[in-house]
């Protein structure tokens, strides 16, 4: 066992699975020699070297372009976005080609890589810097998407997206990358894509986070001193979404509230709603609540936190839910 | 201080076959006359083959088609060098390259018919399915080539591209992650004038696409893309220079689309007959004929029966094409990912029944 912060998990994966496979290669602006702006890749470089941990011209659209390329001829690629935000350049290859190619080869050739983006907001960023933008992805088919909240499920979770047969979208939580510690094996584990996580159980309520906001919701439970039972659950994988633990939460509780640091409208609180709707309607006891970022760019630093949804905003949606 | 010249830089131009079909014999690359013979009767092919399919869409026997007319000897001439573990990554006007690389006309016929089996590459052929989405297949030769070089594999990569594609930061990314890498990739620009209704001279102000390779630290050249013995020898010395750890080469290859852009297009609303004439003179079919009759490996017999021969091939292909039943409506789910997600699974079951 080691104690390690979400980034040191990145880096104890990446380092995993480049000593196992040697078709495993890490690229990106700044991951070598530098080891990645948020040392997720520090020290990989010295120890594969620069053929394996590679430094890329500064191009999105080329990471992630030659980055099918390499999946496609043999390689596992690991390509990171230095921002979510600065992720859009390369939308054209990741919803045009990464996501179709087994599609549109009939499995003749596929596309084992894997994005990984630092994401979320928080952390007084400059504009682009603040990105959740994981509904996006969850509306390509062909793709995956999975957001870690801790680091336990980071290193498993990037285990079981490099070697996934198929593209997986990974977004860290930045504003909690160094927030937990937490005891992981230094053995190989994984945590499966697809799979939620029933963090607390309880009857009252199901509580639905993802990322950074599965910390913000613990602080709100904390706050609400067993008032109530929540039954918290990290989703983890935004896209194939584990819909039965969800509904068979919902069954139980009756009530549900969903938080997400995206913003409101076709955010992915939207998606699991209509889920519930389909699979547990007659349980609940309330319509399910949104506790979402508002409809607007992310702001700058000054008004960020009217932006981001925080633990009392999540309270009063548990007030809401309860007393209708 | 005075002003120093740091570099001068030259693009070349290559012609070996001129349209009345004489040889320039010093620039000529060593060649067979069975490879010259082969390579005529693939030209046959694909143009019987544009053709039928082009009168097929008319028919109401085939969707959308994009004819590649004129363009068959940038196709062939290329083609005939790669090995079948090299990988193509092509554009959508590249059936003919496709069927030189092995890709039966029935499957190119079944794609053109919206059947994506039509796009799976033969086993250990490696043609990657045609890019819809201008230039966007450019960076993946770099990727796959890239690829190549890390395994240590022998492959070269080869992506093709129009003229209009390199208006395109694809374009500048693709290249620029070549030249950085020193990969063995080929970029190969059907220049054929035109995209869609949209004339060169207004996609750069460049006066060659093939000059754009300096500022990326290789090679350009410019060919007639309408002599196949250009095409020939300039690929072969750029596939030399990939499999030698030499790097990129960008080949522009000067080319006339004698069609329309696609089968729903009209050239004649932004091109002259007259101009549209005087580049059919220039075919490269014709004039590999007058060529290869004036060295005695073509005459009127042998003519007739390629023709012929490409004419009951390529029906022969359509009889099949036509007796393939379609696809199972459950293979749009299948191949999504490697396994069904359990949202697929019940939307199929929704769509389909179980």
């Amino acid at each position: 066992m080691v104690v390690a912060t979400i980034v040191q998990a990145v880096t104890m994966g990446l380092r995993q699975e480049l000593a196992r496979d040697k078709s495993v290669i890490v690229l990106g602006e700044d991951v070598g020699l530098n080891g990645g702006v948020f040392r997720a890749t520090d020290g990989l470089q010295k120890e594969f070297g620069p053929e394996r941990v590679i430094d890329t011209p500064l191009a999105e659209l080329g990471i992630v372009g030659a980055s099918i390329g390499l999946a496609v001829n043999g390689m596992r690629p690991v390509a990171e976005i230095q921002f979510s935000g600065f992720v859009y350049s390369s939308f054209d290859q990741l919803l045009s080609h990464a996501a179709r190619i087994r599609m549109r080869s009939r499995g003749r050739f596929t596309c084992p890589l894997v994005l990984r983006a630092p994401y979320g907001a928080g952390i007084r960023a400059l504009e682009l810097h603040c990105e959740s933008g994981e509904s996006i992805f969850s509306h390509v088919p062909g793709l995956k998407m999975v957001v870690p909240s801790n680091p336990y499920d980071t290193k498993g979770l990037l285990a079981s997206a490099i070697r996934d047969p198929d593209p997986v979208i990974f977004y860290e939580p930045m504003r909690i990358y160094r927030a937990i510690k937490q005891d992981i094996p230094d053995e190989e584990f994984f945590v499966p894509i697809g799979e939620a996580n029933v963090l607390q159980e309880g009857d009252d309520l199901t509580l639905i986070a993802w990322g950074a906001m599965v910390k913000t919701c613990q602080d709100a439970i904390e706050k609400l001193n067993n008032k109530y039972s929540v039954e918290l659950i990290d989703l983890r994988t935004i896209n194939p979404y584990d819909a039965e633990t969800v509904s068979n939460s919902v069954k139980k509780t009756g009530r549900c509230v969903i938080t997400h640091e995206a913003i409101r409208t076709c955010g992915f609180a939207a998606e699991l709603i209509a889920s519930i709707n389909e699979k547990a309607l007659l349980n609940l006891e309330a319509p399910v609540v949104r506790v979402t970022s508002p409809d607007v760019p992310i702001p700058l630093a000054k008004l960020e936190g009217y932006f981001l949804p925080d633990s009392n905003r999540i309270l009063k949606g548990i007030e809401k839910v309860m007393s209708f | 201080m005075p002003k120093k010249v740091l570099k001068e830089f030259k693009v070349e131009y290559l012609q070996i076959l001129d349209e009345n079909g004489n040889c320039d014999d010093a620039l000529m690359p060593k060649i067979s006359n069975e490879e010259i013979k082969k390579m005529y009767e693939m030209l046959i092919l694909i143009r019987v083959f544009d053709q039928k399919a082009f009168n097929m869409q008319r028919q109401g026997r085939l969707g959308t088609y994009i004819q590649f007319k004129g363009q068959e000897a940038c196709q062939v001439g290329s083609a005939s060098l790669l090995k079948d573990e090299d990988f193509v990554f092509p554009m959508y006007r590249n059936s003919g390259l496709l069927i030189a690389r092995k890709q039966p006309m029935t499957q190119v016929l079944q794609y053109w018919n919206g059947d994506e089996r039509g796009m799976k590459s033969p086993p250990n052929v490696n043609n990657f399915p045609i890019a819809i989405p201008v230039g966007t297949q450019m960076i993946h030769a770099a990727g796959a080539a890239w690829a190549a070089k890390l395994r240590k594999t022998s492959q070269i990569c080869i992506t093709y591209f129009g003229d209009g594609a390199t208006s395109k930061g694809d374009f500048h990314e693709a290249m620029n992650f070549a030249g950085v890498f020193n990969l063995p990739v080929i970029f190969f620009c059907e220049n054929n004038q035109f995209a869609i209704s949209v004339p060169r001279p207004k996609q750069t102000h460049s006066e060659t696409i093939a000059q754009k390779a300096i500022a990326y630290g290789f090679e350009g050249v410019q060919i007639d893309g309408m002599d196949i013995f250009a095409v020939y020898k300039a690929t072969k010395e750029a596939f030399e220079k990939a499999r030698t750890g030499k790097g990129p080469t960008l080949i522009e290859a000067f080319t006339y689309r004698l069609c329309d852009h696609s089968t729903s297009d009209d050239a004649s609303r932004y091109r002259s007959k007259e101009e549209v004439e005087s580049w059919a003179k220039k075919d490269g079919i014709e004039r590999l004929e007058k060529h290869m009759r004036k060295k005695g490996l073509l005459d009127d017999t042998y003519k007739e029966k390629v023709l012929k021969q490409s004419q009951e091939a390529v029906e022969k292909s359509v009889t099949e094409f036509e007796k393939i039943t379609p696809p199972d409506p459950k293979d749009m789910f299948k191949y999504v990912y490697a396994e069904m997600t359990q949202q697929q699974i019940e939307e199929m079951h929704d769509i389909l029944g179980n």
